[in-house]
């Protein structure tokens, strides 16, 4: 049969063509350049205890990935993930005070005071139509002046051992030892649980009105809950990434600062297309982790920290002038003349086994 | 095909200055032209005529290098041509004006004609030389009325056109495509362009002229070639061809057997939608019904007021008087949301723009209604989406393919698809047919059947009015907003046409029709100097310009 050997010959190049195909590949081949290139300055870096240091203290942009993805992928931007995360840490210490029992009941208050965040940001942009860059831009100096009037300036009060566990902590083995972090085990879980929803119902609504709002409009999403959901999710993950961050690198005044900017490029790095529509949540996360490694390589490397906000900006502009180019579409490994009588088969159901090759 | 050479005294045959022999193009594995030969020669004006999608615009993109053909040769003065880019033509003196214009609003006629290589003195931009030199241009061509120093975005539209026109011959052009000029002319202005192109004429520029409008095409031209489905029907001396015989050779397919009957037990059942009285800022007092098993159209201009109603019943413009009552129940629907729930399906007019997720996939765009009004079922739901689309016989690589890689009719099926597997109970098609192939279209109309055989109302909005007859069980014609009467199935398209043009009214000047109309009627060209329809363009294209309204 003709057709299934013209449908054989196109499978073919099928393995390749799919890792290249997805715009995400580079972010897992530079995450491997980058991770050989440590080891290669310092081989020891591939040892459980420094693997699993490197592994606390990227977990919190990892989270903050996954909610900026939800945002940026339904076409929006949420620039206030930063200053929240600092909000949240000097809320926790300042409430907690170093009170072991006030754990359990702050951290129930941080949450709410997220999801808020995440409503508000939400609901402004879809209901009011201010642009989400303006929204959360004013968010994000609303809570930044907010908390330092609170505050006085300097954040008081202390988090509890309780709550820095997350951060600092892990299971199996005592600390000092060889422990698998909380930290990882949160970002595994949510990264598992994100991937799911991607691929629920939810997830493909919201990647649709990314792509095309009005046709998602038309076709009965619910587009402005869509895109708010997207806040809060944005919101509940900044929650997370706040906690973990108290607890890496307790209480100051700088916490959270440009951390939306970091979130953001680590992102775009994944090959998430700014403007919505494009892009998968694992390649955000392997975004995230990579940018962390290769603030870990320039340290390595000597490189002042101060570089970084110029690397960020290089990679931003960078991956967004890639996603400009116009990519080709992947089809037709052969090209057949014209007068055939079957261009190209009919949709097969996806359940259907293929024929096997003709050999 | 068959290539008559010109026998007119006014016209000697001379060389031709470029010459098309065997061009072919496809996009994306879909077929848009095939073996086209043209001779363009000096001091002529040559007509490319044809239906929507019949490959005139990409033949013209072929002559102007925005666009390589995958087959054939193209010869300027006996020397193979291959032009790169719009500006490689240009330089060889190949120059195209778009329906769009690239032009400036903000600068003065003299700066966009010489935009890019403007004369320079000392380094600076020796504008009095760009104007003196424009001057000469435009005096060169008689055209009076406009300036050098003018700012483009305070002339009207027929000049900035002249403008577009100016601009070609500054470079020396010899050979002038132009993509439906007058398509955004009004008729005073028409003339102004008409002079200007036999000036050219005169000047021994060739000229390809692409239009609708035939009248203007046998006033012009002497050379006419017919494209149709991406093939050359004819090329022929204007001055053996009648108007009769162009229409038909353009449209030439018989209309019998091109509509798939009526199966004759489907019969009209229950009242599935109806309206009462309803209107809004856009539609007024609105009266119909739908029965289950009955194919109703709404008939009517661009503008009249057909797709306000899909979009009323449907809940995005909401109506704000009357009632709509879906299975007999009152409804007040202000979402699309709330349509689907009420077992409603609007395929819309703009596939592109709202109908699909383009950079999403096949099955993802099938899915979204399951996905966006009922998540909970959806995953169970969409297993029928693979069926349902080898059911319309839709061609793609595999259902992972993004749309926008898709042809035309094929994004429509994808259209189809997704609402189809919502199992309506009520579906209304806004222009199901424009701008896609004859083969999606037959899926289309034989889908419509299937419906309707199956109990579905449809409530199709068209402005084919072969296919308002063809295909409807009553027609519902539409006038300004309001319903101007009602016609049984089977009426002629000319009572369709005189009743949604209030015939004898002086609005029938700005008609707008389809060119399928005339296939019938070639007789009311003469009544119709503003005839034009709206932009299709060949599958997999995006459509290069906005829905022309010919109302104002």
């Amino acid at each position: 049969m003709s057709t299934s050997a013209a449908t054989a010959r196109a499978e073919r190049p099928r393995l390749l063509e799919r890792i290249t195909a997805s715009s995400s590949w580079t972010v897992y081949a530079l995450l491997i350049v980058v991770f050989v290139g440590i080891l290669v300055m310092n081989p020891s870096f591939g040892e459980p205890m420094s693997l699993m240091a490197f592994v606390k203290k990227a977990a919190p942009l990892i989270i903050l990935a996954i909610g900026q993805y939800f945002v940026i992928v339904s076409g929006e931007f949420d620039l206030s993930v930063g200053s929240l995360v600092g909000a949240q840490v000097v809320i926790a210490a300042r409430l907690m005070d170093g009170e072991d029992s006030m754990t359990w009941p702050v951290m129930g208050i941080m949450l709410l005071f997220g999801l808020a965040v995440g409503l508000v940001n939400g609901l402004v942009t879809t209901l009011l139509k201010v642009p989400s860059f303006i929204t959360t831009l004013g968010m994000m100096l609303v809570l930044y002046g907010a908390i330092r009037l609170w505050t006085g300036g300097a954040p008081t009060g202390a988090l509890t051992e309780g709550f820095r566990q997350w951060g600092r902590g892990g299971l199996f083995g005592s600390p000092g030892e060889f422990q698998v972090p909380y930290a990882l085990l949160i970002v595994v879980v949510l990264g598992v649980l994100a991937a799911l929803l991607m691929r629920r119902p939810y997830g493909r609504t919201l990647m649709a009105t990314g792509n095309n709002d009005v046709a998602a409009a038309f076709s009965g999403a619910p587009v402005w809950w869509v895109r708010t959901r997207a806040f809060l999710l944005s919101g509940l993950m900044a929650t997370v990434a706040a906690v973990l961050i108290g607890g890496y690198a307790g209480v100051t005044a700088q916490v959270g600062q440009g951390l939306e900017f970091v979130a953001i490029t680590a992102v775009v790095l994944g090959g998430v297309v700014l403007g919505g529509g494009r892009g998968s949540v694992v390649a955000a996360m392997a975004g995230a982790l990579t940018l962390e490694a290769l603030f870990t390589l320039f340290n390595q490397l000597s490189l002042p920290s101060t570089i970084r906000p110029a690397v960020q900006g290089v990679i931003i502009i960078a991956a967004v002038a890639y996603a400009a180019v116009p990519r080709r579409p992947r089809r037709r490994a052969t090209a057949e003349p014209p007068s055939s009588a079957e261009p190209s088969s009919p949709v097969d159901p996806p359940s259907r086994p293929k024929e096997p090759a003709a050999t | 095909m068959t290539t008559t050479s010109t026998s007119r005294p006014s016209t000697p045959v001379v060389e031709p200055i470029l010459r098309l022999r065997g061009i072919g193009k496809e996009f994306f594995g879909n077929s848009v032209l095939r073996g086209i030969d043209l001779d363009v020669r000096p001091g002529e004006v040559h007509a490319l005529v044809g239906e929507n999608g019949a490959g005139k615009s990409t033949l013209m993109k072929i002559i102007a290098g925005v666009h390589r053909p995958d087959a054939g040769t193209m010869t300027l003065d006996d020397a193979p041509a291959t032009f790169t880019s719009p500006l490689a033509a240009q330089v060889v003196g190949v120059s195209t004006v778009f329906q769009e214009f690239n032009l400036l609003p903000e600068r003065t006629v003299a700066e966009n004609v010489y935009l890019g290589r403007e004369p320079r003195r000392f380094g600076l931009v020796d504008a009095a030389r760009m104007d003196r030199d424009t001057s000469e241009l435009l005096t060169e061509l008689g055209l009076v009325g406009i300036s050098p120093w003018m700012r483009v975005g305070s002339l009207s539209v027929a000049e900035q056109q002249i403008v577009e026109i100016v601009k070609a011959v500054s470079y020396d052009a010899r050979i002038i495509s132009m993509d439906e000029p007058t398509a955004a002319l009004a008729d005073q202005e028409v003339e102004l362009l008409y002079e200007l192109v036999r000036r050219l004429k005169e000047r021994g520029v060739a000229i390809l002229y692409v239009s609708h409008r035939l009248k203007e095409i046998f006033d012009l031209c002497d050379t006419i070639t017919v494209l149709k489905d991406g093939n050359q029907v004819i090329t022929t001396a204007t001055a053996d061809i009648t108007p009769d015989q162009l229409v038909r050779t353009m449209v030439g397919r018989e209309f019998s057997g091109y509509f798939p009957e009526k199966d004759p037990t489907t019969v009209p059942g229950e009242v599935r939608l109806a309206l009462q009285g309803v209107g809004n800022t856009q539609v007024d007092d609105v009266t119909l019904e739908v029965r289950s098993g009955e194919i109703v159209a709404l008939a009517g201009l661009q503008g009249s007021g057909r797709t306000e109603i899909a979009h009323g019943i449907f809940g995005i413009a909401p109506f704000s008087r009357g009632r709509v009552l879906i299975d007999g129940t009152e409804h007040t629907l202000t979402s699309a949301r709330q349509a689907v729930r009420a077992g409603l399906a609007l395929v819309t007019e703009d596939r592109k723009a709202e109908g699909l997720a383009l950079g999403q996939s096949i099955l993802a765009n099938a899915r979204l209604v399951l996905d966006s009004v009922t998540p909970r079922t959806s995953g169970s739901r969409a297993r029928r989406i693979p069926g349902i689309l080898s059911s319309l016989d839709l061609v793609a690589r595999s259902a992972e393919t993004e749309v926008q890689y898709l042809s035309g009719g094929n994004q429509q099926k994808v259209v189809l698809a997704k609402w189809l597997v919502t199992d309506p109970d009520v579906i209304v098609l806004d222009e199901p047919t424009r701008g896609i192939d004859v083969g999606a279209k037959r899926a289309v109309y034989d889908l419509m059947r299937e419906l309707t055989a199956d109990g579905v109302a449809v409530l199709l909005i068209s402005s084919e009015l072969p296919e308002v007859v063809a295909m409807a069980d009553r027609i519902l014609v539409m006038r300004d907003g309001r319903l101007a009467g009602e016609l049984p199935a089977g009426s002629d398209e000319e009572t369709v046409m005189s009743l949604a043009t209030g015939a004898g009214e002086e609005s029938a000047e700005h008609v707008a029709v389809d060119l399928s109309v005339l296939a019938e009627h070639p007789e009311a060209l003469a009544a119709l100097p503003g005839a034009s329809d709206a932009a299709h363009r060949p599958g997999g294209q995006p459509a290069d310009r906005p829905v022309q309204q010919e109302e104002r």
